[in-house]
């Protein structure tokens, strides 16, 4: 697990694959790592794949698995609080409590995390990634990423 | 006893409409009116690749032949393909795509909601992870539906032009036959008959909101389930596979 925690979101260089909630867990019997995708067609699947597959060779593990889980769906409620610390400190507006109802308008006010003012607005609801979306502050002026509650 | 013949029919058919459907959406990158289109539409395109990899997957595993969801894609001629005929369509002008993408995705939603139930795992998983991407598909386009709609009198006649046009591929969305039934009845497939009443009435909520007249259903067009498709799916296979059957062992 430790290992694991060295191995960065390829997309979020700040905040580790643990604390996003992508590494499911470990099995010793037969030795695999399990990581779920976040959304099905994230491009960076592949790559995480690929990272966790050479942190664990550099660490000795090389017979150690990768195996890729979808149930239960990964939702943001799996980013950890120090995962969302570090979003937030990245410039990217975290996810605001539970994962997205079916509803799915969270028009909740989202804090811009350049000054903190909660007078935003969502630009568009798709962004760089599958997981942001656009926001502007209306305060400060700054555009901004928010990480879209899923 | 499982058939699994029927099993992989049906994860070919829930896999090509994700696939033709991803495809088409792809030609909008760069093309679209606004930037926050063109991240929206790729965004659902890549949605909907992620999705036909993973029932392709399934469809590849079931098959037992040794193809897996890359080799079914780009190894597969016209006639063996089974989406549905709406999703392979031209993009048209923007109000067509998102007549399209608005049928579509709420069809998308009511399956994927019953197949979370589905007595196949494999298929349950799918369904539970894609549904959460996909309303967010509904919601946009019905956003767009609205907003062309009820807007000016230019985007209102493309608008109204996109839905009925599109309308006459909707009755295959809903479409059953013996395969579906006999996997429904297993409780693996959802019974697509069930979900008309619910789509007919939020089609009609969004409609109502947009001030757009609903379309006489006309005479339905079908046969994409049973390979036969309309001249465009030839096309986009051939943009989409000319890459892979040209140099068939490329990696990137």
């Amino acid at each position: 697990m430790s290992v694991l925690e060295t191995v960065l979101d390829p997309e979020i260089p700040v905040v580790s694959i643990v604390d996003l909630g992508i590494v499911r867990g470990v099995r010793s019997d037969p030795p695999a790592v399990l990581i779920t995708p976040t959304y099905t067609g994230c491009p960076a699947t592949l790559a995480i794949e690929m990272a966790v597959r050479s942190a664990l060779d550099e660490a000795g593990f090389g017979g150690v698995a990768i195996e890729t889980v979808l149930s239960p769906p990964w939702s943001t409620e799996w980013i950890s609080e120090r995962g969302r610390a570090q979003l937030l400190a990245y410039g990217i507006a975290p996810p605001s409590g539970g994962a997205a109802k079916p509803g799915l308008r969270d028009h909740a006010a989202v804090a811009c995390p350049r000054c903190g003012s909660h007078h935003t607005e969502e630009v568009s609801r798709f962004g760089s990634t599958p997981c942001k979306a656009q926001w502007r502050c209306l305060n400060c002026l700054e555009p901004f990423d928010r990480f879209k509650c899923h | 006893m499982r058939d699994d013949n029927a099993l992989f029919e049906y994860a070919l058919r829930l896999g090509d409409d994700s696939l033709i459907l991803g495809q088409r959406l792809g030609e909008w990158c760069g093309h679209a009116p606004v930037l926050e289109v063109d991240l929206s539409l790729a965004n659902f395109a890549l949605d909907l690749i992620g999705q036909a990899t993973l029932f392709l997957g399934v469809a590849g595993a079931v098959e037992g032949k040794g193809r897996d969801a890359d080799r079914l894609a780009f190894h597969r001629d016209v006639l063996a393909f089974r989406n549905c005929l709406l999703v392979e369509q031209p993009n048209g002008d923007f109000a067509q795509t998102i007549a399209r993408q608005f049928l579509f995705s709420t069809a998308q939603v009511a399956l994927f909601d019953g197949l979370t139930a589905s007595a196949e795992p494999r298929l349950a998983e799918i369904a539970a992870k894609a549904v959460k991407e996909v309303r967010y598909h509904a919601e946009l386009a019905a956003d767009w539906v609205i907003r062309l709609g009820d807007g000016t009198e230019e985007s209102r006649t493309r608008m109204v032009d996109g839905i009925d046009w599109f309308w006459r591929f909707v009755d295959e969305m809903f479409e059953m036959d013996a395969t579906e039934r006999k996997l429904a009845a297993e409780g693996i497939a959802v019974d697509r008959s069930t979900l008309r009443a619910g789509f007919d009435a939020q089609v009609n909520a969004v409609m109502h909101e947009a001030t757009l007249p609903l379309p006489e259903y006309p005479r339905p067009v079908l046969g994409g389930r049973r390979g036969h498709h309309s001249e465009h799916l030839g096309h986009l296979l051939a943009t989409m596979q000319f890459l892979p059957r040209t140099y068939p062992n490329a990696v990137w």
